[in-house]
Parts: C-alpha cells; sequence; structure tokens
C-alpha cells in the first residue's frame, strides 16, 4: 500500500541535512543535469536509480559536495589503491584529518594507533584477517567491503554510494547491500537493479532526461512507472 | 618491489664512495655564466656554414633507418630462434659510436660509415620490438582466416593493419633517437652537427653552439610534418640523392680488415718484424696478451663502467619520482605543467652526449657530468612517461585535498610499478651511454675503446667493443629477469617505448 507523505510533512518530521532548489547541475566529464529540486533528511534511505547516462552519478556528487564534511562516499571503482593494504585503504578515509608528517610515517610504518583505530571496522566488514593483506589480491567483495570500510573510518551522518554492487555476483550483492543499509544512517546511493533498490529503500528517486521523474516513498513505485522510467 | 629498489639505492650510495665526483675546474659559476649568456644570443647568422652539417645529419639517419627498418622487419619474422634473437641482442649492444669505431678503418669517415653506424644497432632494436608487437597484437583475426590462407596474405590482410599503428608509432620514435645518433656521430669526426658542436664548445663560441642546438630541437620539432608515411618517399630519396656516396671500398681491405687488423697482436708480431705479415698463434703469448688487457684495460673499465651505471639509474629514479609530478594535470594546473613539459623535453630532445659534453666543460673531468647528463636525460624521458600515465589515472574526487597525500596515498602505489618496469628498461640504455661517455675522458670502457682505436691498436678495441657488448646483453637479461620477477610490464602503450 502507497503511503505518500508530501515533501513539507517529511521535512517537519526530522532534520533536513541535504536540498536542492532548482539547480542545474554539470561537470566537465559527466551528464549535466537541469533543474534539480529534492531533499534528504536525517535517517533516510535513498535510492536512485535510472538508466546509465541519466545522470546518477552527477547527482551524487552534487550532493556530496553539499556537505562534504558530513558525507562519506563509496565508489564503483577506481577509487581503491590496489597496490596498498586493506589497512592503508581504509585509512585513506581520514587522509585530510591528519598530519602529512602521520601520513608519511604511517604509510611507511602503520602505527600502533590507527590500527587500534581501525581493527573494529575491519572486524565488523569481516576483513579482519586481511587486514594487511594487499587489496589487489582480494575478491570482488571482499574490496568493495574495504571500500565501506573506508567510508566508516571517514565518518559523518550521510553515507553515499555509487552503484556498489554492480560489479559483484547474486550472493555478494544482498551481502554489501544489507552491510551498506545498516552501516550508514542516512544512505543515498544510485542502483543498478530495481528489485535490489524496492528491497534495502525506503524512497526512491528516478532520473530521466536529466531530470527527475519520480521521487517516491518505496511503495509508490509501481511497476508502471518503472517501465515508463527504462523506456 | 620496495625492498628492490631501496637494494638499487643502497648499491647506488655507495657506489658514489667509490666513485670520482669532483668539479675541478677553477671557476665553474664563470663559465656556465659565459654560458648562458651564449644561449640567450644564439648566432643564428652562423648557421648557413653548417648547411651540409644539418643536412647530412637528416639523411644519415633517415637512410639509416630505412636500411634498419628493412633489416630489422626481416630478421624479426626469425625472431623466435635463439640464434637470431642473440645476433640481435649483440648487434643492439653495441653503441652506435663504437660501430663508427669498426666502420673507420673499412670505409673510412664518410657517409656509408654513418649510415651504417646508425643501421646496424637499429636493426637489431626493431627486429626485438617488432617481433615483441606482433606477439602481443590480437592474433584472433588471423585465427578466424580460411584455412588455406597463404602465410603472406594471411600477414598482408590479418596482422600487418593490426599492428601497424604501433609499429608507425615505434619507428616514428626510433627517427628521433636515430636524429641523435646521426648528430653525436659528429663528435667523432663524421661530417654531421656534432662536429660543429664540439668545435664551438671546445673554443667557448657559446651563441653558435646555441644556434646549432636550437636548430637541431627545431629539427627533431618538426619531424612530425614532414616524416610522415605518405610522404616519407619525398625525404628519402631527396637524402640517397644528397648524400655523397664516394667511399672507395676494396675488398681486400675488408678482408684483411677481418683476417689481420683485428686479430691479437702476438699473432700478427712475428710476421709484422719480417715484413711478411704472416700469422702464428703463439697460445702463451696471446695468454699474456689477454691477461694484460684485462689487468689495465677490461676490468677498470668495468668497474667504472657500472659504477657510472648504477649511480645514474638511481639519480635517473630520484629525478623522476621528484619531477613527474610537476608534469601532471593530476597535481597542478597548466601554468606548471606546461613549462616542466616544455624543460622535459628540451632535456629528453639533447643528446645525453651533448650534455655531458656541456658540464665536462663546466665542472672539469669527473663522473659528475657523466652522472649529470644521464640522470637528466633519462630521467626527462621517464618523468614525461610516468606524467602520462599517471593522467590517465581515475583518481576518486572525494580524495585528500592535499598534493602530498595524494602523491604518496593515491598516485605513487599505483604508477610505482610501471615506473620501475620503464626505469628497468632504461638500465640497458643507460649502460650503453655509460660505456659511451668514456670517450669523454671518464675511465669507463668507452675511454679505453677510444685511447686504442686512437693508437691504432684495432684488436684491443674490438676485444673491448665485445666486452662491452656481452657486459651490456648481461644488464639487459638481469633487467629481464627482475621484471618478470616483480610481475611489472611497460607496455608499448601509444607507442613511445622507454
Amino acid at each position: 500500500m502507497c503511503t505518500d507523505i508530501t515533501m513539507n510533512a517529511r521535512m517537519a518530521v526530522s532534520k533536513e541535512l541535504l536540498a536542492l532548489h532548482g539547480e542545474d547541475i554539470s561537470y566537465s566529464d559527466f551528464v549535466a543535469l537541469k533543474g534539480i529540486s529534492l531533499s534528504i533528511s536525517a535517517g533516510e534511505k535513498v535510492a536512485l536509480i535510472g538508466q546509465s547516462g541519466a545522470g546518477k552519478t552527477t547527482l551524487l556528487r552534487r550532493l556530496y559536495q553539499l556537505n562534504p564534511a558530513e558525507c562519506a562516499f563509496i565508489h564503483q571503482h577506481h577509487a581503491l589503491v590496489a597496490q596498498l593494504t586493506v589497512f592503508h585503504n581504509i585509512y585513506m578515509g581520514q587522509l585530510d584529518a591528519h598530519s602529512i608528517f602521520q601520513n608519511l610515517r604511517n604509510l611507511v610504518r602503520p602505527s600502533r594507533k590507527y590500527i587500534d583505530e581501525i581493527v573494529p571496522i575491519a572486524r565488523q566488514l569481516g576483513l579482519e584477517d586481511k587486514l594487511f593483506t594487499r587489496v589487489g589480491e582480494l575478491s570482488g567483495g571482499q574490496q568493495q567491503r574495504v571500500g565501506i570500510g573506508r567510508a566508516l573510518y571517514r565518518g559523518g551522518s550521510i553515507l553515499m554510494a555509487d552503484e556498489p554492487v554492480s560489479s559483484l555476483d547474486m550472493v555478494q550483492r544482498e551481502e554489501i547491500m544489507a552491510c551498506i543499509v545498516s552501516a550508514g544512517q542516512t544512505v543515498v546511493s544510485s542502483m543498478h537493479s530495481i528489485n535490489l533498490s524496492q528491497r534495502y529503500f525506503q524512497r526512491i528517486i528516478g532520473l530521466k532526461d536529466r531530470s527527475v521523474f519520480f521521487d517516491l516513498p518505496v511503495d509508490c513505485v509501481t511497476d508502471d512507472l518503472l517501465s515508463e522510467l527504462y523506456c | 618491489m620496495l625492498r628492490t629498489s631501496l637494494a638499487y639505492f643502497c648499491i647506488a650510495v655507495v657506489a658514489v664512495f667509490a666513485a670520482d665526483i669532483s668539479i675541478s675546474t677553477l671557476d665553474p659559476w664563470l663559465e656556465l655564466k659565459k654560458l648562458g649568456l651564449g644561449f640567450l644570443t644564439p648566432d643564428f647568422f652562423s648557421l648557413p656554414e653548417f648547411g651540409e652539417a644539418l643536412r647530412n645529419t637528416v639523411s644519415f639517419a633517415l637512410i639509416g633507418i630505412v636500411l634498419a627498418v628493412i633489416f630489422g622487419s626481416v630478421l624479426s619474422l626469425f625472431f623466435e630462434y635463439t640464434a637470431v634473437r642473440l645476433f640481435c641482442a649483440f648487434i643492439r649492444s653495441i653503441h652506435e659510436l663504437f660501430w663508427a669505431f669498426i666502420f673507420m678503418p673499412i670505409t673510412g669517415l664518410n657517409s656509408l660509415c654513418g649510415i651504417l653506424a646508425i643501421a646496424i644497432p637499429y636493426a637489431g632494436i626493431f627486429a626485438k620490438v617488432y617481433a615483441e608487437i606482433r606477439q602481443e597484437s590480437d592474433q584472433r583475426p588471423a585465427e578466424a582466416l580460411p584455412e588455406n590462407t597463404s602465410r603472406v596474405s594471411g600477414f598482408l590482410y590479418a596482422t600487418l593493419p593490426v599492428i601497424y599503428h604501433d609499429l608507425k608509432n615505434y619507428t616514428s620514435y626510433r627517427f628521433e633517437c636515430a636524429l641523435r645518433s646521426s648528430a653525436i656521430l659528429g663528435f667523432i669526426g663524421l661530417p654531421t652537427l656534432g662536429y660543429h658542436l664540439e668545435t664551438a664548445f671546445r673554443e667557448g663560441m657559446y651563441n653558435e653552439a646555441a644556434a646549432l642546438l636550437y636548430s637541431f630541437f627545431l629539427l627533431i620539432l618538426s619531424i612530425r610534418f614532414w616524416a610522415r608515411p605518405k610522404i616519407i618517399a619525398i625525404p628519402i630519396i631527396a637524402a640517397v640523392l644528397v648524400t655523397s656516396w664516394d667511399a672507395t671500398l676494396s675488398l681486400a681491405n675488408i678482408i684483411r680488415f677481418f683476417t689481420y687488423d683485428i686479430l691479437p697482436w702476438p699473432m700478427r708480431a712475428e710476421g709484422f718484424y719480417a715484413g711478411t705479415q704472416t700469422v702464428t698463434l703463439p697460445v702463451g703469448e696471446i695468454f699474456h696478451w689477454l691477461q694484460n688487457i684485462t689487468v689495465t684495460n677490461i676490468l677498470p673499465g668495468i668497474w667504472s663502467t657500472v659504477l657510472l651505471t648504477q649511480i645514474a639509474l638511481v639519480s635517473t629514479a630520484v629525478f623522476t619520482l621528484a619531477s613527474f609530478a610537476f608534469a601532471s594535470r593530476r597535481f597542478f594546473t597548466p601554468a606548471v605543467t606546461g613549462p616542466t613539459h616544455l624543460a622535459l623535453v628540451v632535456l629528453r630532445t639533447t643528446p645525453e652526449y651533448i650534455l655531458a659534453y656541456i658540464f665536462l666543460q663546466l665542472w672539469g673531468p669527473s663522473m659528475l657530468p657523466a652522472v649529470f647528463a644521464l640522470f637528466l636525460h633519462n630521467g626527462a624521458i621517464l618523468a614525461y612517461l610516468t606524467a602520462r600515465n599517471v593522467n590517465q589515472l581515475e583518481l576518486p574526487f572525494d580524495g585528500s585535498a592535499s598534493r602530498i597525500n595524494r602523491y604518496f596515498y593515491e598516485v605513487l602505489p599505483r604508477c610505482y610499478g610501471q615506473f620501475l618496469a620503464f626505469l628497468f628498461y632504461r638500465w640497458e640504455v643507460i649502460m650503453r651511454e655509460s660505456a659511451i661517455l668514456g670517450i669523454l675522458g671518464i675511465t669507463t670502457l668507452g675511454h679505453f675503446i677510444d685511447s686504442a682505436i686512437s693508437r691504432d691498436h684495432l684488436d684491443t678495441a674490438l676485444l673491448l667493443i665485445c666486452v662491452t657488448a656481452v657486459l651490456n646483453m648481461l644488464i639487459d637479461s638481469l633487467s629481464q629477469r627482475i621484471r618478470k620477477r616483480l610481475h611489472i610490464s611497460a607496455h608499448l602503450a601509444a607507442g613511445i617505448s622507454p
């Protein structure tokens, strides 16, 4: 059953974290978007869907920049450094918070203090025994968990992800999605799979023709809407 | 990978203590000032008299490369045979200048000598690289051909089109190298740019030297306009026409060279004093001769060559790692990367031999000028390649804002393997050059070869050249083994190979 709460009502209930008001967004190397208005409140789990090229990554990047201090980002790929260990890749979430000298020393010789901070995160993600393994030697699912680990270590109240499970197999997808939605208080993620979006998120934003096509609670998203979104 | 790097670094540090590194000129700054002034006020009016040297520089390189492409292509087809591979490794491990030394007694100091000195080592290089390009190319089109397709048709339809782009890029890159080789052949007396450069530098006429060097840069820059596949026939024909072919080759001379002149002196001594020129085989004396050369030339030569090579190799690495970021858009805006690129282009366009010669004038004879020349030239090439690779990296937009963090966490771990592969490729080149720079006075193998040639001891010179070649082949195979062990490779991405 569809329980649509209006935008205003939702904002009244909880704190607004990110908001765009009729904004045009463009980056040199990404799809441009026109007239985007939306708002995301604390505690929401939002999925972004739409055909490739619809502008999901552009929107995520813009949302990230609205409040970088509170956002942690899980990338699709390219963000992990395969040549460095799990420990170092997770540590990279906090590079800016530490002095350059500390960063260099920790690169050459991992310091006890940071190991103690990172071990609990690795344990939570089942990576404890891989802490000093190079990321390049891990499986796709394990690598994605390292990405989540980095976002968790970075901290902040909003967890963002760009198609975090599209390169994984069925079993790993479920495992990683469950991990992401439980790890972040507020989660905004672009998604490849409609099925996963409907099961793990409460609100779905559909992007089409470079603008927002629909923005609805998950049980209001009908099959007709979806087939129109992807046509 | 880190352990290997550290080991090489320690070897180089020890080598620095063992090497002779000093500044011996009375006032290096005064000379530098004169040099700087000369390079600010190049005397372009002096150029017309060097027209012939410029023409020779281009035509030697062009004809040399054409011959090298022909022989290299043929050899590359048989590259799976060990004998062919060894032969190619041997001819390319001897530097162009040493080949010129070998041909001088046969042909004299003329065009033929210059062209052969370029054609032979480059044929060995082309054979190897063409074969590698063919092996690494996409084999599927060739496998999909009908059963009874002839080998030639198959090659023309399903292999050549696939690899043509890589072949073309690599060949044109090597043509640039051949122009450098051709220019420095002048330093040992052939009628190319180097001949006049040497005179100008020796006599301190720096504005003339600057004009020559600038015109050489322009020549290299202009390659892309006239050395194109569609019109390349025109410059080649022109080169053949303008080259003077008045070399007098006598068969008797050639036979005499191979069967008499290069034989160890003890074999010729008896006949020489008797005036009969007969050859004998006094085993004991030959052994003594060999022992003598080993102790006085080969061992000290190898020692200095290896010292210089190791110091230059590690300095090249340090220079590259310290400079590539300034040439990369991942770190700086075009306001910084532009000038850096210009500086790198100048350094890699100037042959290391010329750089060493300039530093030698400034600082006096020691290993220092050679070390600087080698790491500036090779480092500029590696920094350019590394910066280009780094530009292609996709870095996350939410990474650290600090350049130093980005350098050590995001960029260096990602590009280090490829950088090391480039560096180990360069090892053999640095070693070849280290040997050659001996001609300028430091006691590497080239020094002993040069002095043997000037005393007309062809037997000693040839023995030393062979020793240098074998040393080079050893370094080459060691480098291959290390690259394999570290699982690193530097593919011929976009045509430019280190």
